[in-house]
């Protein structure tokens, strides 16, 4: 068990488009939290586990599965699996809409516009906020057996280039989820963070990550450990995804015209051929060549080899979008390529040869004698570096006490004008927090409301913007037109998230202001969607390590129960059995009780009393691999050899 | 929109109730956040209101701020910290962003001075009602050209010796937007140390001097849009 401090760990989570982690400070290094299964990553795929055959009686509660296993269910029900979620996180129903055709997943029937969409999953709907919110949940989970302790508090890292919409709907699972989101961190900066712990202290570093769905591009003035972001830019749907989904177009089309299936009309052949667009990618990256090899539902196969030369054509228009960006990021920031001092590469795609080669000319690399760092795990970087951020929001630790993040605005804020042009109050590439004034009044004689229309982009039109919300200033003191002066304060936080505040002058009062943000859920909303509400408190905290132990010590005595029908059982001498028997009956007394403590350590010792009898097992299950060798050198042997826990026990978490 | 405030009258400091005036962002007792002090931009910094200033130590300052002010600072700390610490720093921010660029700060300055300067953003009307008399003839023959340049590109030709003629005239305005640049600093000079009476002049001056530059790298954007930078 860890220490705990009073007000608890705040931890780091990256939130991603296929993978999603959750990170923590050891001592000065941050590290990856891994889950039960003992992997880092958690694919960030939700299944809707299956409804149970028969229905109990007096219903069931449908419940949820995350990651790995999820993805396993992918092939056998895909109506009731999602993944690539956060491609959906604060989008309007017209959008998902578009998004929706290169994925299984359909829109709940009656999704309406101006709603936030639900996506209908089996027999229920869920909104992308809530699905977020489970992927959210099982890291929170993870982090909490490994501290043994609650978790409540975490900083959640979002794309660069999120609009408004995109980080309240984040800041919307977090809460969810059961924690306080104390801070969103751009992704690029995280990742600037992790790296910027232990390298040279001065200088500008450009930060390309290229994800699974989104692509951002960072650049960054270091000095003294101020991380100043100098310029982003980027686009949110552009990832390792839209290569996925080329090489399923293709193989799809192939399919239909060699075979006559079109496999569309079946969900979880496509997701089959999706798997192995995926594996072909990955393996290109380092050979030359991959194979299709795939079985079709008629039992005909489908077999390709795709080149590294033919990918690399194939997906030339996919990475020339990240070229745009790029120099946008360096135009704005007022560098040439040769001005930037270290290139980091982030996300799983710049695995990919091409990227790299792409990312070599844009940044002039080769030509100054330079490479790119990927020293860190590129799939882990940013939860490294969302660690950091959280341990610099705790104000807890000496390694991170100088270091500080100046972030930047990704969008211009504006406001609708006369004839639907935009008055951008607030520019692009501001460091945040950043605030604007703006000063309205009426047109009408007697008029109490204003209408104020706030849009995100660098259109000159505001039909061409991102609807960001309306807000309607009311409560104006009925005078002539143009009298009343209304102060509105337009104020972007440290999260990148508008905050409105208004002013009547002449009367001193406080306008009331009614926000409808044009995508997003309302706070009453988000209250109905938080998951487990014992998940919040501490008190429940205890309740499910309680849970947790009883499972744990159910399993143990079910595993002795059937101890006796071994061969491995009359190996033992008397008193091993015994002495068996004994923590058995204890621990049958103890689980009945509140006292998780006490269960655990029955269970322990029950554990403890076993340890022989599982070694006798395994040595029966490995003694024909071992031939030739004595019941005692072999058992000594897997003394040394065997790091698996013993046949019989608890999953055990630091 | 700022204006300078000469706090006589003490305001009580919301920690310790010590009195201190309304300039401070820390309590000069018991170092506590304030809410955002009164004054313009440059009392941010301490700073005299001048248009010469020193790029490097403001960006110091602003750093050394930055570390006591920032909301990562208060992560966990009380709610009304909490808000100061994102109101100062978005002030913070502000007043260095729009010092540290010397047309912003410019700009800040004349405004802070009662100027009426026109927005940035205007349209195609307004620009061509207030060219600068000497280059009327000019702009005409530009927005001429820069008309024909745009049909020509909408029909798919390339028409090489209008092209040639927009370079040239894009290289010309960016000779004329460095002469006002030149100007500008020495009227800033001119302001920082004249007297009130040259002062004002110089204040007449940098108005008309914003003016012809604001219409100036109009012209250079509309010819870069066209000849796509």
């Amino acid at each position: 068990m860890k220490e705990q401090m009073a007000e608890g760990r705040v931890v780091g989570i990256d939130l991603g488009t296929t993978n999603s982690l959750v990170a923590t400070m050891e001592g000065d290094t941050p590290m990856v939290i891994p889950g039960a299964d003992g992997s880092n990553l958690v694919p960030s795929v939700v299944a809707l586990d299956p409804i149970p055959d028969p229905v109990p009686a007096g219903g069931y509660r449908p419940t949820v599965t995350v990651g790995n296993s999820a993805r396993k269910a992918l092939i056998q029900t895909p109506e009731r699996v999602i993944y690539s979620v956060k491609r959906l996180m604060g989008r309007g129903l017209e959008e998902i809409q578009e998004e929706l055709k290169l994925f299984p997943f359909r829109l709940a029937g009656d999704s309406e516009a101006g709603e936030v969409p639900r996506i209908q999953l089996g027999e229920l709907r869920f909104t992308p906020p809530e699905i977020s919110a489970y992927i959210l949940r099982q890291l929170k989970r993870n982090a909490e057996r490994f501290f043994g302790a609650p978790v409540m508090q975490a900083v959640i890292t979002v794309p660069a280039y999120f609009n408004d919409a995109q980080r309240q709907a984040t800041k919307d699972a977090g809460r969810m989820a059961g924690l306080e989101v104390l801070r969103l961190v751009n992704e690029p900066t995280a990742a600037a963070l992790a790296y910027g712990l232990d390298r040279a202290k001065t200088g500008t570093i450009a930060i390309y990550d290229l994800g699974g769905g989104t692509f951002d591009i960072s650049i960054l003035k270091l000095s003294d450990g101020i991380f100043e972001v100098q310029s982003t830019n980027g686009d949110t749907h552009l990832g390792g995804d839209d290569i996925d989904n080329l090489l399923l177009a293709i193989a799809l089309n192939e399919i239909h015209a060699e075979h006559g299936i079109d496999l569309r009309q079946h969900p979880g052949a496509v997701q089959a051929v999706r798997k192995a667009a995926i594996e072909a990618k990955i393996k290109l990256s380092t050979e030359s060549a991959a194979h299709f090899d795939i079985e079709l539902p008629n039992g005909d196969r489908y077999q390709r080899e795709i080149s590294r030369a033919g990918f690399e054509m194939l997906i030339d228009p996919v990475l020339k979008r990240t070229a745009g960006p790029c120099k946008q990021a360096l135009a704005d920031a007022g560098l040439t390529p040769e001005q930037i001092d270290e290139v980091v590469l982030v996300g799983g795609s710049t695995r990919i040869p091409a990227v790299r080669q792409l990312v070599d000319e844009l940044f002039h690399l080769t030509a100054r004698g330079k490479r790119p760092h990927t020293e860190l795990n590129p799939d882990e970087v940013v939860a490294l570096g969302a660690a950091v951020q959280a341990n610099i929001l705790a104000g807890s630790s000496k390694s991170t006490e100088e270091m500080l993040l100046l972030d930047v605005t990704p969008l211009s804020l504006g406001i609708e004008a006369l004839g639907g042009t935009v008055a951008r109050i607030i520019q692009r590439n501001s460091t945040i927090p950043a605030s604007a004034t703006e000063h309205f009044t009426t047109g009408v004689d007697g008029q109490t409301n204003v209408a104020i229309h706030v849009v995100q982009g660098e259109r000159e039109l505001a039909a061409d913007c991102r609807s960001l919300a309306r807000f309607d200033l009311k409560g104006i003191p009925p005078m002539n037109a143009g009298l009343p002066r209304i102060e509105v304060k337009f104020l972007i936080d440290a999260d990148g998230i508008l905050r409105v505040t208004a002013r009547e002058q002449r009367s001193g009062k406080a306008a009331q202001i009614e926000v409808k943000p044009t995508y997003g859920l309302t706070d009453e909303q988000v209250e109905s969607m938080i998951l487990d509400s014992f998940d919040n408190a501490e008190a429940d905290f205890a309740k499910r390590l309680l849970i947790e132990a009883r499972s744990e010590a159910e399993t143990i005595l079910a595993a002795v129960e059937r101890a006796p029908s071994s061969p491995a059982w009359n190996q033992l001498t008397g008193d091993e059995k015994t002495a068996i028997n004994l923590a058995s009956d204890y621990l049958n007394k103890v689980k009945l009780s509140e006292n998780a403590a006490a269960i655990r350590e029955a269970t322990l010792i029950l554990d403890h009393a076993t340890r022989r009898f599982a070694e006798l097992m395994m040595e029966a299950a490995v003694s024909s691999a071992l031939r030739g060798k004595t019941m005692n050198a072999a058992g000594e042997e897997l003394a040394e050899t065997v790091t698996a826990p013993h046949a019989m026990a608890p999953a055990e978490f630091k | 929109m700022f204006k300078v405030l000469d706090s006589a009258v003490p305001i009580a400091c919301w920690s310790c109730s010590i009195g201190h005036n309304d300039s401070t962002l820390f309590c000069p007792h018991c170092s506590k956040i304030q809410p955002p002090p009164g004054g313009d931009y440059f009392s941010v910094f301490s700073l005299e209101p001048k248009l010469n200033l020193d790029l490097a130590k403001l960006e110091h300052e602003f750093h050394r701020l930055s570390r006591k002010l920032h909301p990562d600072r208060f992560a966990r700390a009380l709610d009304n910290e909490k808000q100061w610490s994102l109101a100062d720093t978005a002030l913070l921010n502000d007043a260095y962003r729009t010092l540290k660029d010397p047309l912003r700060r410019t700009e800040y300055l004349l405004k802070l001075l009662g100027a009426e300067l026109s927005a940035g953003d205007e349209s195609k009307e307004e620009k061509s009602a207030r060219a600068p008399a000497d280059l009327l003839e000019e702009v005409f023959e530009l927005n001429m050209q820069l008309e024909e340049m745009r049909a020509a590109r909408k029909s798919g030709e390339t028409d090489f010796a209008l092209e040639a003629s927009l370079t040239q005239a894009r290289e010309k305005y960016h000779v004329l937007l460095e002469a006002v640049d030149e100007d500008l600093r020495s009227e800033w000079d001119a302001w920082d140390e004249g007297d009130n009476v040259k002062r004002s002049s110089a204040q007449k001056e940098m108005v008309a001097l914003l003016d012809r530059r604001r219409y100036l790298s109009n012209l250079v954007r509309d010819v870069n849009e066209v000849l796509g930078a």
